[in-house]
């Protein structure tokens, strides 16, 4: 590489020309005052903020936020016990135990996710063959307790119950792409 | 005056009446200063499209204050190792020293805590106290960011202390006299705000905005607490109240500085139109004015490499208020229009 | 005046116990703080004394330069004090010696100064009458116009020492690679780059 090294004396003539323009450049603060002329036309533009509490952006149908278990609209829960989604999960959140219930059907009797653990990649997800195991469109559910964190069968369906309605419809919104 | 010193004796009256101006002003600054950092963020928020502090009071106006008590609340950290005295000393002297400056600023005919000879002098003096704030803030915290940010900013400070000191002399051989209030008559003219000191010391104006910039570690000069590499610089170690009066300390100084230029350039008190009456309200409006600037610049002109900084200071700002010195002195003896003004002031 | 007496008191026994722990104090940084102290004492008393000029120029120089590259060079060094400090001992009877030497000398200069008989009237026909003018403007026509060349000796004879320190102390070394920064501040947009319109898949 060619040293740039620039000896003193050898600022090339056309670079260190101390013209009027320049002098008269520097002493008015051109750039400056051009600077301050851009701050200003943005000071009065329209803001981006968002008032978060009181308002919020649009989530797209996709958005992967606090797992839900959904039921059927009979009331019949929608997992199998398939385990798919705890085969899939990448960051293994999902403990899963089944037994058939009395009328012979396969179902859990434990559904946990380590909500610390989860990473939100979806993959539950996609793998579930009953769309039981969704990431529905709640983000706001910081705790203060890491057990509070540790959701259950429980949890999850309430979850369902109470999101449900958004969630259907993000499904089908998101269906045709699917 | 005569009121208080009938009523309480000499001695005690006076002194009632200093406190009393005393306790004015600085009651007043702070007030004022809660309200201006608000602006100051407003201002940098409106730039980058946000909205800034809104929700604390109508407009958010109240969020100083909030802040304020955030800030009482808070515990107090002392990194282990640290020089505990000095340690709270440094921010205590930052604070005194940016209000004791303020006891020789005239904001109105007369209406000065302190009407001394060397007013100038006096603010020189003060405030080359406050590089012992930073200086004595980054050793006693044991901290090797905070040390390295401390030599940072007092080798800044003291750089540009040097070319504000040499652009306020250009000012001084032009009034003659080193009475603050002195200042602001030798620029009382005919002509308006053209009969100020910005118009014969035109270039000197932007070179002392520039310093007073670099001397009160604002950005785009705020090197000693750049984030990025320092974290916060000498404040690293600091917290709750101690870093409130850091803070307030150098907010405070900025709001000196834009009283500088008001004094020393624009008139102070002085109405810019002949005709309209003199006030204190246009040196307010002046001195909001400058912040704004100061606030814009903030939002505006990316950081200074250190370096850089240093050679603007010793190899530019330096060299041209040195030179601009010895131009004012030769045309105030020759008596170019503009430059002595001995007869019209002091 | 009992205002004027206290705070003299005041600002003396400051003056002088901050002194004293200038050189009682362990830490060096701390020595150099109660040695700041010191100097705003006195600042303190030169305007007790009607003084103010001097008194401003005491803290700008001192506290503002002065002190600032002590404290620099002091909190830098890298000296294990305590160690220092325990060879005091050993040092303490020479120190103590040449302190009482030094004292015995001030006490005989003091004990028979006289004053040259036409000494005080000469001080005082220099100087402008301190009732007229205040003492900013009579010390700048002592030092601008009475005595202008003595200054300007003064001044020239601190410029060689400046130059003297520079070219002791500055290197120029080779091969060192160092930005131009004129070179970068004077670099244009319009010489630097040019926009080309470049239609996709082909290239320039």
């Amino acid at each position: 590489m060619v040293s740039r090294v620039m000896p003193v004396g050898q600022w090339g003539a056309k670079t260190m020309a101390v013209t009027l323009d320049r002098v008269i450049k520097n002493f008015l603060l051109k750039d400056f005052l051009s600077g301050f002329a851009l701050g200003m036309k943005y000071f009065f533009k329209p803001k981006f903020t968002v008032n978060y509490p009181h308002e919020k952006g649009a989530l797209s149908p996709r958005f992967r936020g606090e797992h839900a278990l959904r039921r059927y609209p009979n009331g019949e829960e929608r997992c199998i016990a398939c385990k798919l989604c705890e085969a899939i999960c990448p960051a293994q959140a999902i403990t899963i135990d089944a037994e058939p219930r009395e009328d012979g059907s396969r179902r859990t009797t434990r559904y946990d996710i380590d909500m610390t653990k989860c990473i939100y990649c979806g993959f539950c997800q996609e793998a579930c063959p009953v769309d039981a195991i969704v990431e529905g469109p709640n983000f706001e559910y910081a705790t203060e307790t890491r057990e509070e964190l540790f959701y259950n069968k429980e949890k999850l369906l309430d979850n369902g119950a109470r999101w449900e309605a958004e969630i259907a419809r993000n499904i089908e919104l998101d269906a045709p792409y699917r | 005056m005569e009121f208080m010193i009938d009523t309480f004796g000499l001695y005690f009256g006076t002194f009632l009446v200093i406190m009393a101006q005393a306790l004015l002003v600085v009651v007043l600054l702070l007030v004022a200063l809660a309200f201006l950092m608000y602006g100051d963020r407003k201002i940098w928020a409106a730039v980058q499209m946000r909205k800034g502090p809104n929700i604390v009071g109508p407009f958010g106006l109240l969020q100083s204050f909030a802040d304020f008590i955030k800030y009482i609340a808070k515990e107090v950290v002392v990194p282990s190792g640290a020089d505990k005295i000095v340690f709270f000393l440094a921010p205590m002297i930052t604070f005194i020293m940016a209000v004791v400056v303020w006891a020789v600023i005239p904001f109105n005919e007369g209406w000065v805590v302190s009407n001394i000879n060397v007013g100038i002098l006096y603010i020189f003096a003060m405030s080359s106290f406050e590089v012992y704030g930073v200086i004595m803030g980054g050793w006693a915290s044991n901290s090797k960011y905070a040390f390295l940010g401390a030599l940072r900013s007092a080798a800044q400070m003291i750089s540009y202390e040097v070319s504000i000191g040499l652009i306020i002399v250009g000012v001084l051989l032009s009034t003659g006299s080193l009475n603050l209030t002195d200042i602001v008559h030798a620029q009382d003219g005919n002509y308006g705000f053209l009969s100020w000191y910005w118009l014969p010391h035109f270039p000197m104006v932007w070179l002392f905005f520039v310093s007073a910039l670099a001397e009160t570690n604002r950005p785009p000069f705020d090197l000693p607490e750049a984030e990025s590499e320092l974290v916060a610089g000498y404040q690293v170690e600091y917290s709750s109240t101690p870093f409130l009066l850091f803070m307030i300390g150098e907010l405070m100084a900025l709001v000196f500085m834009t009283a500088m230029m008001t004094i020393l350039f624009f008139g102070g008190w002085l109405s810019p139109i002949p005709g309209l009456p003199d006030g204190v309200l246009w040196f307010v409006g002046k001195m909001l004015f400058f912040f704004f600037l100061f606030s814009m610049v903030k939002a505006l002109v990316p950081r200074f490499r250190y370096d850089q900084l240093m050679r603007l200071g010793w190899k530019v700002f330096l060299p041209l208020s040195l030179g601009w010195v010895v131009l004012v002195a030769a045309f105030a003896q020759y008596g170019v229009p503009g430059y002595a003004r001995w007869a019209v002031g002091g | 005046m009992v205002i004027a007496t206290l705070s003299f008191y005041l600002f003396a026994f400051t003056a002088v116990a901050s002194a004293i722990f200038v050189v009682l104090s362990r830490n060096p940084v701390h020595s150099v703080l109660w040695l700041i102290l010191t100097f705003f004492s006195a600042a303190a008393l030169f305007v007790l004394l009607g003084a103010e000029f001097i008194a401003m120029l005491m803290l700008i120089v001192y506290v503002g330069a002065v002190a600032v590259l002590f404290l620099f060079v002091v909190m830098m060094l890298d000296v294990d004090f305590t160690e220092l400090r325990g060879s005091v001992a050993g040092y303490l009877p020479l120190g103590l010696a040449i302190g009482l030497i030094l004292l015995m000398e001030l006490g005989i200069v003091f004990g028979n100064w006289v004053f040259a008989e036409n000494a005080p009237a000469l001080r005082s026909a220099v100087a402008p009458a301190l009732e007229e003018v205040e003492n900013t403007v009579a010390l700048g026509q002592l030092i601008y116009t009475d005595y202008v060349f003595l200054f300007q000796i003064a001044g020239l004879i601190l410029f060689v020492a400046m130059i003297g320190a520079i070219v002791l102390t500055m290197r120029h070394r080779p091969n060192v690679k160092r930005q131009s920064i004129v070179e970068q501040i004077y670099r244009d947009p319009k010489d630097s780059y040019e926009m080309k319109d470049v239609k996709p898949g082909q290239g320039i």
